[in-house]
């Protein structure tokens, strides 16, 4: 098992997991998931958020499969690698905090570092300014890190407490199989399903279990993380993880070109505005938010499957964020920003400077 | 006696700015780093081999693993 162990850790180990992850997410949009959305971390939680009824957007609710699977691969992994070490208490309220703005910042622009990752390499322009948003972003959070920013010592929990956000994927299954999606309906039981729109569209739920399970699992031993490839590179030049990165867009760029999913231009983009400055702007604020809570929000799920608790928070905090999205009008929409993302964003990249500026000292 | 940066409890990137550090204020010589997970330990070594520092030993205990980081 050590042998095996470090496997994913290497150089081809990060670059096989960004190739898988890029041609997959093209191939579950081509198997029904929405425009360059064959998997965008915050669109899903927003789905799910939707799913339960935090917001009534009639157009995005799904129990979205592949972040439950995220989630349970990654604790399989873990646990087979005897890598699960339940652990909480590093500054969690800000945590969530960072959750909530993260998701904001992240549906001003429609989506997350994974889905900008996909749109460019499907031919969205718009992609362009939200990557450069993204890079933006992580730089002041790596001006904080150097300025000695940190939220604090984790500490070992109970078992059980690491297993709470895995136990709650597992119940967001049982509810989907319990209350299946009816032809037509908008309802079923106490989830909420779409009719139309993004949250319409998706792949066979067997199919993206399967897809979020395996995702799940290589990511938690190669520690993929778009937040840490553009950290890694601008804190320490150090290419590991962006090689990863490197890949999702090569290899969905190849495979949207082999299944005619390659598109480009700027406009009428699936799920898209071109409204720049605020694909630029949601996109600093959610990788500052990334940056100071450690990770892009896959990785925050998969950190939360191998029992890190406040990573678990920092997912609820996405999810709570969706709803404050989309109820107080602050996501965009393909007709752009929403009457009040503007306010949002400035709003968010107060707090995050507030956080950044005001939690720092030297640990040792 | 080397040297010790206890970077345990911490995520990353604080563990290799730490160690990032204290490699650049020694220069040379042995610094023990204490971290709490795989992936602390990975980045370490990993930053570590980068600046020309070899892995000297890794011990594993109940609260993770204490490295051990060379050089001449």
């Amino acid at each position: 098992m050590a042998q095996l162990k470090n496997i994913f850790a290497t150089r081809w180990g990060i670059i096989g997991v960004g190739a898988f992850i890029g041609t997959i997410a093209a191939l579950l949009q081509k198997l029904g998931n929405p425009g360059n959305m064959g998997i965008c971390v915050a669109c899903f939680e927003r789905d799910i958020a939707g799913a339960i009824g935090i917001h009534r957007a009639a157009v995005v609710q799904y129990m979205r499969p592949e972040i439950i699977g995220f989630v349970l691969g990654s604790l399989v992994a873990a646990y087979i690698f005897k890598e699960f070490r339940p652990r909480t208490g590093s500054a969690p309220i800000v945590r969530f905090v960072l959750g909530v703005f993260a998701m904001i910042g992240s549906l001003v622009f429609l989506g997350c570092p994974w889905r900008a990752l996909l749109r460019f390499a499907a031919g969205d322009g718009n992609a362009i300014f939200a990557l450069l948003g993204l890079i933006s972003g992580i730089w002041i959070g790596t001006l904080f890190l150097k300025g000695g920013y940190n939220l604090g010592r984790v500490q070992k929990t109970y078992t059980s407490a690491g297993w709470l956000l895995p136990l709650t994927m597992l119940g967001f299954l049982l509810l989907m199989l319990i209350f299946p999606h009816i032809e037509g309906q908008g309802k079923s039981g106490i989830l909420f399903y779409s009719l139309k729109g993004p949250g319409a569209m998706h792949a066979p739920l067997i199919i993206s279990l399967a897809v979020g399970l395996a995702i799940g699992f290589a990511a938690q031993r190669s520690r993929f993380c778009t937040m840490g490839a553009f950290r890694d590179l601008i804190l320490f030049r150090q290419t590991h993880l962006f090689l990863g990165l490197l890949m999702v867009v090569i290899f969905a760029f190849i495979t949207n070109l082999i299944v005619g999913q390659f598109h480009p231009g700027f406009a009428r983009q699936p799920v898209a505005h071109t409204m720049q400055i605020w694909n630029f702007g949601g996109m600093v604020l959610s990788g500052l938010a990334f940056a100071l809570a450690g990770g892009c929000p896959g990785r925050q799920l998969f950190l939360a499957g191998e029992g890190d608790g406040d990573a678990a928070i920092f997912v609820f905090g996405m999810i709570v964020g969706a709803g404050f999205a989309h109820n107080f009008g602050l996501a965009s929409s393909p007709n752009g920003v929403g009457p009040h993302g503007i306010a949002a964003v400035v709003i968010g990249l107060i707090v995050c400077l507030f956080i950044g500026f005001t939690m720092r000292k030297r640990v040792n | 006696m080397s040297i010790i940066v206890d970077a345990g409890g911490l995520s990353c990137p604080q563990p290799v700015l730490m160690t990032l550090d204290k490699i650049k204020e020694i220069q040379k010589g042995e610094i023990l780093i204490k971290v709490d997970t795989d992936t602390s330990k990975e980045n370490v070594s990993r930053a570590a081999q980068s600046q020309g520092w070899e892995i000297a030993d890794v011990q594993e205990d109940e609260g993770g693993y204490q490295l051990t980081i060379k050089k001449n």
